[in-house]
């Protein structure tokens, strides 16, 4: 099963799906040099932010913990810990800011045998 | 304010402040002028716990009148200036100072003396009693040139008195005229399994015998002669044998007196004569007794409170003489009849002498409980002193039984009727108590709990739980608590503990940050397998996750560890050829190693790939396990050493390496008493003395600095090592998440005290499991890295982008400082569209 991301108005494929540890995350690097962060939850489910904290700019978020608060899939940023809402992007701790968020999927390869 | 009435207090003890609350709470401080006289040179306070003073306590803790208590009221205090007549007639008290104060109301809570017996000798140089501050002041000194004391007086002030000369490091004699310790408190069995415990402390009781001299030479004391024939060599004498009523100045006035001692008084309070009250331990109460007690003396003061206030109702008819006290670390305490004097009583008993445990109930044909002693363990006296009076929902030899033997009964305060007294210090019932929500408003509204304190732990179960003690939005246990959990039922997934335990709303939910590295640390703790296989891998933080330290950038940094801040030169040269070929930035760390900064993720397996070959090891500096071992360099080259300080040190970084704790430990060894080490900061700190070690703990350097406590001195080797083991095993067990050891130590209820019970005296029967549990982790101990390199799989995740495994991420870029390098943060600060 891979993973793909929708940008440039495409679906991009990224990775096996199996590459990611349920409950965490991983940085993938785009063909303009951007970088997202891609998780999976422990219920399975996928989502794809900007990898970029913007408290302090560097290339952290894929790095960070999850989380739910009140149901909703957050990550914490491993440097100050801000909280950022997988869905929206929305950063919980300072509404002021927020990071771009990317439709994912995943896509079953047929199999060949 | 030529028209408010006047109202003199002698005595500015216990009771006497008491009855100023009493008065305050009831307005009278408003509408009368208030005088006080004091005889001692400081205002009331705590002589309860008089004893508190030698460990450590200054008279300033042991106050008992709150700031500015005086002045808000308007009362005048005079200090060190005792009343020294009363004129009945004219109603003026005089002080020796010489103030005259014309009064329209007196009480008198002068207390009492300590009666002396009239021995010859008895005023020599070396001979004390045991009563006021002054008077410990005294005793304080004149053991310093002393080697030898003896306590006169083996009841509750003479044992704590001889504790108290014991701590000095006296050699200490208790001379006790009655054939038992504490014949008024305790029945023969009580007494004998107090002897024991006292004996096993090292001091030498003498019961059955009278002192008969004071030995004395050129006026300073040098030994007692005893009543059974025999002489005693000593330095000192301290007389504890019993108190009397200060009642000379009632006496001198004409005021009627028992014939014992004692100012008699009405149930009100009143003397003969009614413009004059007196209360606590001067008064003979109107049921013909002396209360030698503070809880009889301060329902006495609020009874004369009443009275002064024209409130109705409010009477003395005689108190309960229950105690509970801790002697000399022994618990003590008896109740209601505890001498079983009441027609067709039974006694329960339960004794263990080799615990030196005894504990009697005194029940009636009908099996209400009557009374009762406990002696070496008082755990119940709380629940069982309400109970008097009342049938027991459970047999009464439950209730004496330890928890263990037979079927254990844990009466919940729950079982008690809402008139039943909890606090018997200040009267305060169930019902008043459970009006309260926290222990604070417990003790600000009702006075419960600041009295002696035995009732504390009751007071505790009534109260509501504290809103949400919880760890987090997902579980509504502590991390001690969800530690017994998961060591109990033996889970070894966060998923299944959270599902199972996890609060309803966050079951089959996600969890979040703070529990999961919780968690994680607690499977450390107790399994010790690899942190990032499986399901442990989603829940570290991110330092344990990649086995560095992520700095500012992104990028990481790299501790190998170094026992003891101990390296040969192959080794540190390997360091610098790592560091120059990878260009990282090097740095001595703060706790005797080498940190090197600036590595990608991506380049941490080459990097440790080449520390591994040369003998490191993972330095845990990310972990929340044992950092550093520091140490001296010690008796091999200093010349002042005493023990192999280096040795020492790198022996116990070896045994706790990797030993994940709710936070980070820090451990330090000292050579000798100069501390070059600075072991008294840290967790677990180690210094050298002439016969082994001593054992500091709770140390803490960081914001909120702290000074570790002594916890065991002159240990061999084996004996520090097993007592390390105990002590951090205990702070994993119970400690609360991110609560460093000295916070925790702070904390624990009962403080050094219960940990040294625990660990050194093994009282909770703890001992073995912990070291069992040490020995397991030591045994299953593995260095990170090399578990990682080993396996490919695990190496999986140091790439900077899944997509790119060979990809170095463009947004770590350094530039040079000082001849090395340091992150370059201008690529950071480009929003959106970053390091392209
Ligand atoms: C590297 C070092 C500074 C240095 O260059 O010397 C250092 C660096 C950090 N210290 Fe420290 N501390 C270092 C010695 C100390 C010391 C001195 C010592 O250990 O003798 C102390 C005071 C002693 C103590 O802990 O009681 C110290 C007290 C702290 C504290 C405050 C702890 C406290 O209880 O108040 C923190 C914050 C915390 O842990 O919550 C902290 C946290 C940190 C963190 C983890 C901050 C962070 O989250 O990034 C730093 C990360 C290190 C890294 O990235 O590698 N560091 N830190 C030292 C590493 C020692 C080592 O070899 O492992
Ligand atoms: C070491 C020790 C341990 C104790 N432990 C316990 C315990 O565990 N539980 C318990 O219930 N009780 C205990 N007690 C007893 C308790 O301290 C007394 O019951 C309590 O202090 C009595 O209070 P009081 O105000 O009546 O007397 P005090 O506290 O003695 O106060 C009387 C004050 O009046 C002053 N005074 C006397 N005459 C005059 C005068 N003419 N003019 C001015 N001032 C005068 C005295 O100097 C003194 O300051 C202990 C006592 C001691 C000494
Ligand atoms: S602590 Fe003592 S033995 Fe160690 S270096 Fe200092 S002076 Fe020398
Ligand atoms: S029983 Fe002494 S303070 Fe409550």
């Amino acid at each position: 099963m891979m993973l793909e991301l929708s940008y440039d108005d495409a679906w991009l494929t990224v990775c096996e799906a199996a590459a990611l540890t349920p409950g965490r995350g991983m940085a993938a690097l785009l063909p303009d040099g951007r970088q997202v962060a891609l998780f999976q939850d422990r219920a399975g489910r996928w989502y794809a932010i900007d990898n970029r904290d913007p408290f302090t700019g560097a290339q952290v978020l894929a790095r960070g913990l999850l989380g739910a608060a009140a149901g909703r899939p957050f990550v914490a940023s491993p440097l100050l810990k801000q909280r950022f809402d997988l869905e929206t992007g929305q950063c919980l701790d300072d509404e002021e800011v927020s990071v771009a968020v990317f439709p994912v999927r995943t896509r079953q390869l047929a199999l060949v045998s | 304010m030529p028209n408010k009435p006047t109202i003199v207090l002698v005595g500015h003890g216990m009771v006497g402040q008491r009855f100023l609350e009493a008065l305050a709470d009831r307005g009278v401080t408003e509408r009368a002028r208030i005088v006080v006289f004091c005889e001692e040179p400081r205002p009331a306070y705590d002589r309860v716990r008089l004893t508190s003073y030698f460990d450590g306590r200054t008279p300033e803790d042991l106050s008992m009148v709150e700031d500015g208590f005086m002045a808000r009221h308007g009362i005048e205090l005079h200090l060190d200036d005792p009343a020294e007549t009363v004129d009945r007639e004219a109603r003026t008290v005089t002080s020796r100072a010489g103030h005259v104060v014309a009064y329209d109301t007196l009480v008198l809570a002068t207390g009492s003396y300590p009666f002396v017996p009239p021995v010859p000798g008895k005023d020599a140089t070396g001979c004390f009693v045991y009563r006021t501050i002054e008077d410990l002041l005294a005793i304080e000194e004149f053991a310093k040139t002393a080697k030898t004391g003896a306590v006169v007086g083996g009841g509750l002030l003479g044992l704590e008195a001889a504790g108290a000369l014991k701590g000095l490091g006296l050699e200490t004699h208790i001379v006790e005229f009655a054939p038992r310790l504490m014949p008024v408190q305790v029945d023969e069995g009580g007494g004998a399994a107090l002897l024991r415990t006292i004996e096993n402390m090292g001091l030498i009781v003498h019961t059955g015998t009278g002192t008969q001299e004071v030995l004395t030479e050129d006026g300073a004391v040098t030994g007692m002669a005893l009543s059974d024939g025999s002489v005693l060599t000593t330095d000192m004498v301290v007389f504890s044998a019993g108190v009397r009523p200060r009642d000379q100045l009632a006496r001198d006035c004409g005021l009627t007196v028992g014939e014992r001692g004692g100012i008699a008084v009405d149930e009100q309070c009143r003397t003969s004569d009614p413009a004059v009250y007196a209360i606590g331990e001067c008064a003979l109460a109107a049921d013909g007794r002396v209360y030698g007690l503070v809880a009889p003396g301060y329902e006495m003061a609020l009874t004369a409170a009443a009275a002064i206030a024209d409130e109705e109702g409010q009477a003395f008819t005689g108190a309960d003489m229950s105690t509970k006290l801790k002697l000399l670390g022994v618990d003590v305490a008896s109740f209601g009849d505890a001498h079983g004097t009441a027609e067709g009583c039974l006694e329960v008993v339960y004794s263990d002498s080799r615990a030196g445990i005894y504990k009697k109930l005194v029940v009636d044909a009908d099996g209400a409980l009557l009374g009762g002693v406990l002696v070496g363990d008082a755990e119940s006296y709380g629940m069982l002193r309400p109970m008097t009076g009342t049938k027991p929902p459970v047999a009464p030899e439950q209730l004496v039984l330890p928890a263990g033997a037979g079927a254990p009964v844990t009466l919940g305060p729950s079982a008690l009727p809402d008139d039943a007294i909890i606090c018997s210090c200040h009267n305060v019932t169930k019902g008043a108590i459970c009006a309260c929500s926290s222990l604070p408003e417990v003790k600000k509204c009702t006075k419960a709990g600041t009295g002696c304190g035995s009732c504390v732990k009751v007071i505790q179960q009534l109260l509501p739980k504290a809103a949400d003690s919880g760890m987090c939005a997902c579980f509504s246990y502590t991390r001690s608590e969800l530690y017994e959990i998961v060591r109990t039922m033996r889970f070894t997934s966060y998923g299944e503990l959270l599902d199972s335990h996890g609060r309803e709303e966050a079951r089959g939910g996600e969890g979040c940050e703070i529990c999961k590295p919780a968690v994680a640390s607690i499977l450390a703790s107790l399994h010790n397998e690899y942190i990032l296989d499986g399901e442990r891998a989603a829940l570290q933080d991110t330092n344990d996750h990649f086995l560095a330290n992520m700095q500012r950038n992104g990028s990481y940094s790299i501790v190998p560890r170094i026992p003891g801040g101990e390296i040969t030169p192959d080794k540190l040269i390997v360091i610098g050829e790592v560091a120059r070929d990878f260009g990282l930035y090097t740095k001595i760390t703060g706790g005797q190693r080498i940190d090197l900064f600036g590595a990608r993720v991506d380049q941490l397996p080459a990097i440790w790939a080449r520390l591994v070959d040369a003998g490191f090891e993972s330095g845990h500096a990310y972990g929340k396990s044992l950092r550093t071992v520091k140490s001296c360099v010690g008796q091999t080259w200093c010349r002042y050493g005493v023990q192999d300080s280096v040795r020492m040190a790198i022996d116990l970084e070896l045994r706790y390496r990797g030993l994940r704790a709710p936070h980070k430990l820090k451990s330090a060894v000292s050579g000798c008493a100069r501390e070059c080490a600075e072991a008294q900061s840290k967790d677990f700190g180690v210094i050298a003395t002439a016969n082994g070690w001593n054992l500091y703990v709770g140390g803490n350097g960081g914001a909120t600095p702290r000074h570790a406590d002594l916890l065991a001195q002159d240990l061999s080797d084996a004996e520090l090592i097993r007592l390390i083991d105990r002590f951090l095993m205990f702070y994993i067990r119970t400690a609360d998440r991110l609560e460093r050891t000295a916070t925790w130590l702070e904390r624990l209820e009962g403080g050094l005290d219960h940990l040294r019970d625990v660990v050194v005296h093994d009282k909770l029967g703890l001992c073995d499991e912990l070291e069992a549990q040490m020995a397991a982790h030591v045994a299953s101990y593995r260095d990170e890295w090399a578990e990682t390199l080993q396996d490919p799989e695990r190496l999986r995740r140091f790439v900077s982008f899944v997509n790119a495994p060979d990809a170095p991420d463009p947004s770590v870029r350094f530039v040079p400082e000082r001849g090395q390098i340091k992150p370059d943060l201008t690529v950071l600060t480009l929003e959106g569209t970053s390091a392209r």
